[in-house]
C-alpha cells in the first residue's frame, strides 16, 4: 500500500500543513461512546490543547451504529485551530471500534488507512438483527474483518474488551481508553489518562481496574496464542464400553468421533439400547456407503449420517424437555450464568403452552389411533389443554409434574410421537441410500436435509414442510449430474429465509428446467 | 419529567462574566439566550435541539431568578405562536425545534408573525437535521426564511461565533422588526467547544409588565388591508434596515488575502470543513490562515448584495459553497453580480454535488476542481491529499461489503412497544397482511426487521390521518399506529377526531409509554409521573372518548401479548362501526430503568428483600430455529454458537442486560413457540420464609433427582 512513486522535494504551496490529531469512535448506542469521547476531550483540554468533538446521537442512540469524532490540537500564536466536524476518509489517526463489525464498518468508510491509522478494536460480537432472525446460521464472518484489518491498519490493537469488561466490571469505554493510553497514538503520557479517570471515578474504582487491565493487555507485545485452532479434537463423551467397542469395530476411523457424540446423545435421550439401535442404523448407512465406494470420499456419507441420525433419533418431545429441565446440572448452569450467590434464593418460571397434539403424542400409539377417529373428542381435549401454563420449576408441585413427565421416558418407545418419528426417519434413511446409489454427493445432501427439521409446534411443522418440499424438488432433479449442488442450494435457501420465499424461488427455478 | 437529570448542565447556565463555558453547542445556545435577556422561551423537543428544552425544564430556579417564562410547547405551531408576545411588546423571546419538520408544522404561525412584524426580538432556533445521521427528509429551512422573509443566521460552527450571533440576532430582529432564525446543524449542536461567558441579563420589561399594560395595534394584525401594507413594509422598510444592520455590525466576515483572482463564498456553517479542505490543498494552515479569500456568510438570508459585489469585483472566479438544494444563495449571488455587471464567473453546484453533506472530503474534491479550472498555479505542486480509494479497492476491503451487517437503530432492551408489534405479527399470521400507517417515534422502528410492519409515515401524529382514505367497506381494515407524543402533538384531532367525524372503520393503535421517548423522555399531558410544574396524568382514553370515540380498549400492560393479540383481532373483526381505538400503555423501559435501577440498587444495599427478574434460555432445549427472534429483535436476546459438532445452528441466548420485561416468555406462550425460555427470579436479601421454602423444595427436588439417577444407573 505504500506509495513508492518518486516525489520532487518541493514544499507544499502554503506553510503549516500540520493537522490536528483525529480520533473516530464507532460504537453502538448504549456502549458508552459518548463518555469515552468526553474523556478524550477533557484529557486534551487538560494538556492545554483545544479539543472538539461531535456526534449524531439522535435515533442512533437506540442500539444503532453511531460515530463520534474528536479533533484536538494545541493553540498557536493566540490562535485556536479550526477543527473539522466530520472525519475525512484517509486522514484519521486513531479509530476505535467497540465491536468487531463496527471495526469492519470503519474500514468500509475508508477511515482506516495504512499510512496513518492506529485501529483499536474489541473483537467481540454483538449480533445485528439480520444475523439473528434467519432460521439458521447467518452470523457474519469475523475472519473477513480480521483479514481486512491486517492489510489496512498501520497498527492494530485488537482483543476482546467485552470479556475484559465483564471480568473487571465496567463499561467497555474504560477498556478502550486503557488501550488508547497504551497505544501511544496520542501525544499524552499514560499517567494523564489514568489521572483523568481517577478524577472521574469518585471512589468507585471499577472503571480504573478495567482501564489498567486493558492498558496492560494492549501493551503486551505478542498476543497469547489463540486457543481455537481449527484442529482442536472434538470432545470425547464417556460411553459404555460395549458401545465404544462397536464404534471402533463397525465404523471407519473418519466417522468414529461423530458417532461417539451421536451415541452419547441418543443414550442420553433414551437408554443404552437406543444407542445400539443408533449403531444398527448407522451400520446400514455405512454398508451402503462402502457399496457406493465411500472410501474415496473418506466415508462422508457415514459421518454425515452419524451426525443427523443422532438429531433424528433424539427428537424434541415433551418428555425430553421435562427431562432436561429437571436435571441437577440445569440449575447449576443457571446459577452460574446469572451469578446467583449462595445467600440468594433462585426460582425459575417455565412458559409452557401444551396442545392436544403434544398430549396425544405422548400417548401409546393404539390410544392415539383411537383418538384420531374421534376428532370431536380431540377438540374437546384441546380446549382443556391448549393454553399457556406458567410453572414454577423449583416448587413441589411444579417439579413433581415435570419429574413425572420426564419419567414417561420408559414408555416413550410405545408412544405415538415415537412411531411418527421412526417412520419419518426410516423413510429419510431409505431415500438417502437410494440417492447415494445414483450420486454419492446427492446421498450426502439428502442426509444434510435433516437439518431443516427443528423447533416445536408450528415452527416444527414449517420445518417439516420445508423438508418435504426440498425432498420433492430433489426427486425432480435426482438424475442430473449437478443434483447435489441444487440440493445444497435448496437447503440453504430454506435455512436463510423464514418466509420460504427464497425456497419458493429456488424451486421455481428447478421446475423451469427439470 | 425526563428521568435524566440535567442538574450539572443547569449549573453552566449560572456562569458569569469572564467564566469559561465548556460543553455542547446546543447548551451554549441555551446560555446565550439568557445572556441576551430573553423573557420567554418555548419549543418542541427533537434531535438535535432536545437538550435546550431538557435543560431549561430543569432550570426552574435560574429562570425564576431572571423572570423568564419557559414552556415545553404542545407542538411547533404552538411554540411559533408563542412568539406573538414579541409583536406588540418589547419582549425578547426564543423558540426551538427540529427542522425542517418542526418548521413545517410551525409555518402557519411563522408566516403570520413575519407578516405583521415584531417589536421585541424574536428568535427561532432551528436544529437543521440534514445529512448523515439525520432522521428526517432532506430539505432546507432556507426556503421558509425566504418565503416569509425571516432573516436566517448560519454562524460558523464555533461557540464564540454562535453565541455572538444570538446576541446580534436579537438586535437585528429589533432593528428590522423581523423575526430571525438561527440555523445550527446536527453536528454543531452536539459539538463540544468553549466560550467566555457573560452575566445573564434580567429583562427590563417583563411578561408581567406586558400583561398589566396591554397594547394593540390593528396595523400589526394580518387582515386586509393591513396585510397588503405588511408586504410593502417588508420590502420598503424592514429589508433595508436588516441589510444596514448586518453591514454595520459586520455579521458576515471576509478573510484571507485582499488581492486574488479567485474567492470562495460560503455559508458560515461550512467554514470549518472549507478550511480543512483548503488545508489539504496546501492553501490554509490549521488555524484558518487561508491563501484563498473567503466571504463567510453568517447571515445567509438576506444576501447582502453590496458585500458580495465588493468581494467579487476584482475576481475572475468565485465559488459558492452552499449545502443542500436548491442553490438559493448561488442564484442570489449571480443576480447581484449580473445586475451590477460584475464579470466574475460564479461556480457552485455545477462543480460541487447538488445533494448531500459537504464533508471535508467532498469540499476537497470540489475546491480542487474549481482551482484547477480557475487558478491552477495556486495548487502548487499538489501535495498528496488524503485518499481512501486505494484502500477501498483492496479485495479484502471489498469483501467486507458483503460481510458487515447493517445496524439500524431499533427498540431498546425491554421496550414496551416490542410486544405490541409481536402481537401485530401474530395477528398478521392469522388474518393476513393489513395496510398499516406508521407514525413518527420509536415505534417507527417497526418498519425494519424483524417486524417489517408499516407502509408509510407522513409526519408526527399523522399516522391515523394518513389512513383516512382507506375508509370503505372491505374485507380488511386499515391499521394506524401513533405514539402518545404524536397523539398530543396533533393526532387527537387530526387522527382520532377526523376518524370519528368521518366514521372511519379502521383500527387506531395508540402506543402510550408515558413520555415523548424518542426525543429524550420529556413529559407530556398523559405522563404518569407527578410533575410539580406541569399538569400530567391526563388520560388518553378519556380524551378519545371525549372526542366521540365509542369502541375504545385500554391495555395497561403491553407485555400481555396474548391479550393484545386478541384485542387487535377483535378490533379487526368486530361488526361495530366507527373507529376502533386501542390504547396500549406501559412505561418506556429506558426511562423506567433510569428511574428504578438506582432505587433497587440502594434497596439491595440497605438489606431490603428485592426480587430481580431476568430471562434465560435452556440451550439444550432450544433448537436454533430463531422463531423467537423474528418476534423480538431485543438487543439482549441474541444467538450463540454451541461447541457441539452435532448441532449446526446457533441457539438463542439472553445476556446480562436483560431487564426481565417478560416479552420472551409471553411471545413463546402466545405464539406457541417453544419451551426453552424461563424467567429466573433471584431474591436478594431473602427473608427466613424464602430461605425455608427453598430449603424444603430443594430437598424434595434433590431427592427426586437422586432417585432418577439410581434408576438410570440400574438400567
Amino acid at each position: 500500500m505504500r506509495d513508492e512513486s518518486v516525489r520532487l522535494p518541493l514544499g507544499p504551496a502554503g506553510p503549516a500543513t500540520e493537522r490536528p490529531v483525529s480520533i473516530a469512535i464507532l460504537a453502538m448506542g448504549g456502549q458508552g461512546g459518548g463518555v469515552l469521547t468526553d474523556w478524550i476531550v477533557r484529557l486534551a483540554e487538560g494538556q492545554g490543547w483545544v479539543a472538539q468533538s461531535t456526534s449524531v446521537p439522535g435515533v442512533a442512540q437506540r442500539t444503532g451504529a453511531t460515530l463520534y469524532y474528536i479533533e484536538c490540537m494545541p493553540p498557536r500564536d493566540g490562535l485556536r485551530p479550526i477543527l473539522s466536524l466530520v472525519p475525512t476518509p484517509g486522514d484519521v489517526d486513531v479509530v476505535m471500534a467497540a465491536e468487531f463489525m463496527e471495526a469492519g464498518r470503519s474500514i468500509l468508510r475508508g477511515l482506516v488507512t495504512p499510512d496513518k491509522t492506529t485501529l483499536i478494536a474489541s473483537d467481540h460480537r454483538a449480533f445485528a438483527v439480520v444475523e439473528k432472525i434467519a432460521p439458521g446460521e447467518a452470523i457474519a464472518d469475523s475472519g473477513a474483518v480480521a483479514q481486512a484489518i491486517g492489510v489496512v491498519a498501520r497498527r492494530e490493537i485488537v482483543f476482546d474488551m467485552n470479556a475484559l469488561s465483564a471480568e473487571h466490571g465496567g463499561m467497555i469505554s474504560a477498556a478502550l481508553f486503557g488501550a488508547l493510553a497504551a497505544s501511544g497514538a496520542l501525544p499524552f503520557e499514560a499517567p494523564a489518562f489514568r489521572a483523568l479517570l481517577e478524577g472521574e471515578s469518585k471512589g468507585r474504582n471499577s472503571g480504573l481496574a478495567l482501564f489498567d487491565a486493558a492498558r496492560e493487555r494492549a501493551s503486551r507485545s505478542a498476543p497469547p496464542p489463540s486457543q481455537s485452532s481449527g484442529e482442536a479434537a472434538p470432545p470425547r463423551p464417556p460411553l459404555a464400553a460395549r458401545l465404544g467397542d462397536r464404534i471402533d469395530n463397525e465404523l471407519p476411523a473418519a466417522s468414529r468421533d461423530m458417532a461417539r457424540l451421536g451415541v452419547a446423545k441418543v443414550v442420553d435421550f433414551q437408554d443404552a439400547a437406543y444407542g445400539d439401535d443408533y449403531l444398527d442404523l448407522l451400520a446400514r448407512l455405512h454398508a451402503a456407503d462402502k457399496a457406493a465406494g465411500g472410501g474415496a470420499h473418506d466415508f462422508l456419507f457415514t459421518t454425515t449420517g452419524a451426525k443427523y441420525l443422532a438429531s433424528a433419533m433424539a427428537y424434541d418431545d415433551v418428555i425430553r424437555v421435562a427431562d432436561l429441565k429437571t436435571r441437577p446440572s440445569r440449575r447449576t448452569r443457571i446459577e452460574r450464568e446469572i451469578g446467583v450467590r449462595s445467600d440468594q434464593v433462585l426460582q425459575t418460571t417455565e412458559y409452557f403452552h401444551p396442545r392436544a397434539e403434544e398430549l396425544i403424542g405422548m400417548a401409546p400409539k393404539a390410544w392415539a389411533d383411537w383418538l384420531d377417529r374421534r376428532p370431536r373428542l380431540v377438540e374437546w381435549i384441546d380446549a382443556r389443554v391448549n393454553r399457556g401454563r406458567r410453572v414454577k420449576t423449583y416448587s413441589v408441585f411444579g417439579f413433581a409434574t415435570l419429574y413425572m413427565i420426564a419419567g414417561l421416558k420408559a414408555r416413550r418407545r410405545a408412544s405415538r410421537r415415537h412411531a411418527v418419528e421412526v417412520a419419518h426417519r426410516d423413510a429419510w434413511i431409505a431415500r438417502a441410500i437410494e440417492c447415494l446409489a445414483l450420486n454419492y454427493d446427492l446421498g450426502v445432501e439428502v442426509l444434510n436435509c435433516r437439518r431443516l427439521i427443528k423447533g416445536y409446534s408450528d415452527t416444527h411443522a414449517r420445518g417439516l414442510s420445508k423438508y418435504d418440499r426440498v425432498m420433492a424438488a430433489i426427486r425432480r432433479l435426482e438424475s442430473r449430474s449437478d443434483a447435489a449442488d441444487w440440493a445444497r442450494r435448496l437447503r440453504e435457501a430454506a435455512i436463510r429465509d423464514s418466509s420460504g420465499a427464497m425456497l419458493d424461488g429456488a424451486i421455481k427455478t428447478i421446475e423451469s428446467f427439470a | 419529567m425526563a428521568e435524566r437529570s440535567f442538574a450539572r448542565e443547569v449549573e453552566d447556565l449560572r456562569l458569569g462574566d469572564g467564566d469559561v463555558f465548556r460543553g455542547e453547542g446546543i447548551l451554549a445556545i441555551t446560555k446565550a439566550l439568557l445572556q441576551a435577556g430573553v423573557s420567554y422561551v418555548g419549543g418542541y423537543p427533537g434531535s438535535p435541539i432536545s437538550h435546550l428544552i431538557d435543560v431549561l425544564g430543569d432550570a426552574r430556579d435560574v429562570l425564576d431568578e431572571l423572570g423568564v417564562v419557559f414552556q415545553s410547547s404542545a407542538n411547533e405551531a404552538a411554540a411559533a405562536a408563542m412568539l406573538s408576545a414579541s409583536v406588540m411588546y418589547p419582549l425578547r423571546g426564543a423558540v426551538a425545534w427540529k427542522s425542517t419538520v418542526g418548521t413545517n408544522v410551525a409555518s402557519d404561525a411563522l408566516a403570520n408573525l413575519a407578516s405583521g412584524g415584531v417589536t421585541g426580538g424574536a428568535m427561532i432556533i432551528v436544529g437543521e437535521d440534514y445529512g448523515e445521521g439525520s432522521s428526517i427528509m432532506q430539505e432546507r429551512t432556507h426556503a421558509f426564511a425566504m418565503k416569509s422573509q425571516i432573516w436566517l443566521l448560519d454562524p460558523r460552527p464555533d461557540h464564540e461565533c454562535i453565541v455572538d450571533m444570538i446576541e446580534k440576532g436579537f438586535e437585528l430582529s429589533e432593528a428590522s422588526n423581523t423575526p430571525v432564525m438561527l440555523e445550527v446543524r446536527v453536528r454543531a449542536c452536539h459539538m463540544h467547544g468553549s466560550f467566555r461567558t457573560k452575566d445573564n441579563v434580567r429583562p427590563s420589561f417583563t411578561i408581567k409588565d406586558a400583561l398589566e399594560n396591554p397594547v394593540r395595534d390593528l396595523g400589526r394584525i394580518v387582515l386586509p388591508p393591513a396585510a397588503y401594507e405588511h408586504e410593502r413594509e417588508k420590502i420598503a422598510r424592514r429589508f433595508p434596515a436588516a441589510i444596514e444592520f448586518v453591514k454595520r455590525h459586520r455579521l458576515n466576515e471576509t478573510m484571507g488575502p485582499g488581492n486574488a483572482k479567485v474567492g470562495i463564498v460560503l455559508q458560515g456553517g461550512m467554514y470549518n470543513n472549507v478550511i480543512r479542505a483548503l488545508q489539504y490543498l496546501g492553501l490554509s494552515d490549521a488555524y484558518g490562515r487561508t491563501q484563498v479569500p473567503l466571504y463567510v456568510m453568517n447571515v445567509t438570508y438576506p444576501v447582502i448584495e453590496d458585500e458580495v459585489a465588493d468581494f467579487c469585483r476584482d475576481k475572475d472566479h468565485v465559488i459558492v459553497v452552499e449545502e443542500g438544494q436548491p442553490e438559493y444563495i448561488e442564484q442570489a449571488v449571480n443576480t447581484a453580480l449580473r445586475r451590477r455587471g460584475i464579470s466574475a464567473r460564479v461556480r457552485g453546484k455545477d462543480i460541487l454535488p447538488m445533494a448531500g453533506d459537504y464533508t471535508s472530503q467532498v469540499l476537497l474534491n470540489g475546491l480542487r476542481l474549481f482551482l484547477e479550472e480557475s487558478d491552477p498555479r495556486l495548487l502548487g505542486n499538489r501535495p498528496p491529499a488524503p485518499d481512501p480509494a486505494p484502500v477501498l479497492a483492496l479485495a479484502e476491503v471489498k469483501r467486507l461489503k458483503e460481510v458487515v451487517p447493517e445496524r439500524p437503530p431499533g427498540l431498546c432492551t425491554g421496550c414496551p412497544e416490542r410486544p405490541v408489534f409481536a402481537a401485530m405479527k401474530l395477528v398478521e399470521q392469522e388474518l393476513g397482511l393489513h395496510h398499516v400507517s406508521a407514525d413518527i417515534g420509536c415505534h417507527l422502528f417497526s418498519i425494519l426487521p424483524p417486524f417489517n410492519i408499516g407502509a408509510t409515515t407522513m409526519g408526527f401524529g399523522l399516522g391515523p390521518a394518513s389512513a383516512s382514505a382507506f375508509n370503505v367497506k372491505a374485507g380488511k381494515r386499515s391499521i394506524a399506529v401513533m405514539g402518545d407524543g404524536g397523539f398530543w402533538h396533533n393526532g387527537l384531532t387530526s387522527g382520532i377526531g377526523n376518524a370519528v367525524f368521518n366514521r372511519h372503520d379502521g383500527v387506531f393503535l395508540v402506543i402510550d409509554n408515558f413520555y415523548t421517548s424518542a426525543t429524550g423522555g420529556q413529559d407530556i399531558l398523559s405522563s404518569r409521573a407527578k410533575n410539580p410544574r406541569r399538569t400530567t396524568n391526563n388520560s388518553i382514553v378519556r380524551a378519545v372518548k371525549g372526542i366521540g370515540a365509542k369502541w375504545v380498549r385500554q391495555l395497561d400492560r403491553t407485555y400481555d401479548v396474548g391479550r393484545l393479540r386478541d384485542t387487535l383481532k377483535e378490533a379487526l373483526t368486530t361488526k361495530e362501526e366507527g373507529p376502533k381505538i386501542i390504547v396500549a400503555s406501559s412505561e418506556c423501559m429506558l426511562n423506567k430503568q433510569r428511574r428504578v435501577r438506582p432505587q433497587i440498587d440502594a434497596a439491595v444495599r440497605s438489606g431490603a428483600r428485592i426480587v430481580k427478574e431476568r430471562f434465560g434460555v435452556d440451550e439444550d432445549v432450544c433448537t436454533g430455529d430463531h422463531a423467537c427472534m423474528r418476534l423480538s429483535g431485543c438487543p439482549s436476546l441474541s444467538v450463540k454458537k454451541l461447541d457441539d459438532p452435532l448441532r449446526d445452528d446457533p441457539v438463542a441466548a439472553i445476556d446480562s442486560t436483560c431487564v426481565g420485561c417478560g416479552n420472551c416468555g409471553e411471545v413463546a406462550d402466545a405464539a406457541v413457540l417453544c419451551p426453552s425460555f424461563f424467567r429466573a427470579d433471584v431474591v436478594h436479601n431473602p427473608n427466613a420464609r424464602d430461605r425455608w421454602r427453598q430449603r424444603v423444595t430443594m430437598r424434595f427436588v434433590r431427592w427426586l433427582q437422586a432417585r432418577r439417577e439410581r434408576a438410570g444407573a440400574a438400567a
